[in-house]
């Protein structure tokens, strides 16, 4: 069975068809890629999978868990992480506290532990603390977790996003452009980081992106959406050579 | 000299009355950002509670205190679940008239129930005075600073230090990221209405055992005051309410003995004018920069 499935995806806002008839499955441990020109419709189907909007049709599910009508929280105990387009950090606070944010439903304590700060508090979060360095390391910002995430530059700002997400513990991670807004270096080195984290936390990765090149480079399969709808599917070599492709990107 | 320490010190006793008040309407404004404007009746729903646990029901003056507590918190909780969750996607304005209708809600239920004669209540803090010097300080007075700042102090490390703290910080900056992090907004939303409660349940009954007279809208005006207090210190920031409430209760404190106590709040509310005109976002406030 497909990790994630799905089916005759569609939404409308008002007359507005933003996504229309789209099927794709994931396998567990793929790198999927979804591509597309702007305003294709790729990051609005990332807030129909996260709940953020609910859909008109089709059918979503995970592990053949249906999550369509769940609230997005309870998505991602489904096992749903994301990050954004424009960085959604939690600015005013600690690098090493947004981590912990997502560590929250991992670890439970009641409120009034927490008020009495008994030792199982002080054990739980030295707990936390541990998990949360532990992350950061992976991404090279352990020696940064007390200073607030709005004082990191741009490209720790994407790492630490994706390291957040991480620590929700997805069983699938959607990437939302995390190469944009960085030269060329940073994103060979970012989709490095990217492959790694797959083979090191065993999870599987849908990714958008709208540079082709990139994507094909470490993506097993993509999906190419244009205005809503698939313009096509498969391994990238085979994709990229599609006539209608190449159209829709480089013109007639 | 001394008249003027003892005006700061009682100053700082009704300001820090206010600060906890302030931090009420401050924390709700940071997480569900809305003005609740039945806060300041929940002061008034405490003193009444305690009235009734301890003139009526005879309960011992702990038990009455703890009982008053832990029920304003629910009636907070319930008031947020009935009234204003159902307008979470609302424009702000229906939810701020939402809060208003609350309000006139809590104020004539405790008209049909209690009737508007003042009530008489006997204060339950029993603490001598303590002489430093020329100056005297009254036991509630003690007792007030004691409550306030221990309740300040766990607040502060209950938000920074704890699990529900960050889930509250995460929502208050972003509940879309907060969700996808796993964090139940709601629940986080009803927890912020349960502490805002209980510190208003705290001061009114400080409140009530300080003037020591019961009526059902003795919590509009120290709940309009903690509002600008929370205003003053810059509203969403929580060492700001705090700010803002002392700030607040020793300015009124020192016009009222010095200038004219029926002034008074007309000189609280200038200095309120004031601050904004110079420091649109309070005194505390951060200067929010939209990004493009």
């Amino acid at each position: 069975m497909a990790l994630l499935e799905v089916k005759n995806l569609g939404v409308s806002f008002g007359g507005l068809r933003a996504v229309d008839e789209v099927d794709f499955h994931i396998e567990e441990g793929q790198l999927y890629g979804l591509i597309g020109p702007n305003g294709a419709g790729k990051t609005t189907i990332f807030n129909l999978l996260t709940g953020v909007y609910q859909p008109t049709e089709g059918t979503i599910s995970i592990n053949g868990e249906n999550i369509i009508g769940k609230k997005t929280s309870d998505i991602n105990l489904v096992g749903l992480g994301r990050t954004f387009q424009n960085i959604r950090l939690f600015h005013n606070m600690t690098v090493l506290d947004n981590i912990k944010t997502a560590l929250d439903n991992q670890y439970k304590y009641s409120l009034l532990t927490s008020i009495l700060k008994t030792p199982k508090y002080f054990a739980i979060e030295e707990e936390m603390d541990r998990e949360a360095i532990k992350y950061l390391e992976v991404f090279g910002l352990a020696d940064q977790a007390d200073i607030l995430a709005s004082n990191l530059s741009y490209g720790p700002q994407r790492k630490l996003e994706i390291a957040r997400a991480l620590a929700t513990k997805p069983k699938l991670l959607l990437l939302d452009e995390p190469a944009a807004g960085m030269n060329p270096n940073e994103t060979v080195e970012l989709m490095n980081t990217i492959k790694l984290v797959r083979d090191r936390f065993k999870i599987t990765i849908l990714l958008i992106e709208h540079d082709m090149k990139l994507v094909s480079g470490i993506c097993e399969e993509i999906f190419v959406l244009n205005f809503g709808r698939e313009l096509a599917k498969g391994i990238p070599s085979e994709v990229l050579k599609n006539q209608a492709v190449i159209t829709a990107y480089l013109g007639e | 000299m001394t008249n003027v320490i003892e005006q700061l010190i009682n100053g700082l006793r009704t300001g820090s009355i206010y600060a906890l008040i302030a931090l009420g309407y401050t924390m709700v404004y940071g997480i569900a950002k809305m003005i609740n404007f039945a806060h300041g009746d929940i002061i008034m729903v405490g003193a009444y509670l305690l009235y009734v646990f301890i003139d009526i029901f005879k309960l011992p003056i702990i038990l009455s205190v703890v009982l008053t507590i832990v029920m304003c918190s629910l009636i907070g909780v319930f008031i947020e679940k009935v009234a204003y969750k159902p307008l979470r996607k609302a424009a702000p304005l229906s939810v701020l008239i939402t809060a208003i209708g609350v309000s006139f809600f809590l104020q004539n239920a405790s008209l049909l129930i209690f009737s508007a004669n003042p009530i008489k209540f006997e204060s339950i803090i029993k603490v001598n005075a303590v002489h430093i010097g020329n100056v005297s300080i009254a036991g509630i007075t003690i007792v007030t600073f004691i409550v306030t700042s221990i309740a300040m102090v766990l607040l502060t490390s209950f938000i920074k230090y704890t699990k529900t703290g960050y889930a509250m910080r995460a929502v208050s900056e972003d509940k879309g990221a907060a969700q996808l992090m796993g964090i139940n907004v709601n629940r986080t939303i009803s927890i912020t209405f349960a502490i805002g409660s209980l510190l208003a349940a705290i001061a009114g009954i400080l409140f009530l055992s300080q003037y020591q007279s019961l009526k059902p809208t003795m919590g509009a005006l120290p709940g309009i005051k903690a509002f600008v207090a929370a205003v003053l210190g810059g509203i969403g920031s929580i060492p700001g309410a705090m700010l803002g409430g002392l700030a607040l209760g020793v300015i009124e404190s020192i016009s009222k003995a010095y200038i004219s106590s029926q002034l008074s709040d007309a000189i609280v509310f200038s200095v309120l004018i004031l601050v904004l005109l110079v420091k649109p976002t309070g005194l505390l406030g951060k200067n929010f920069i939209e990004k493009v």
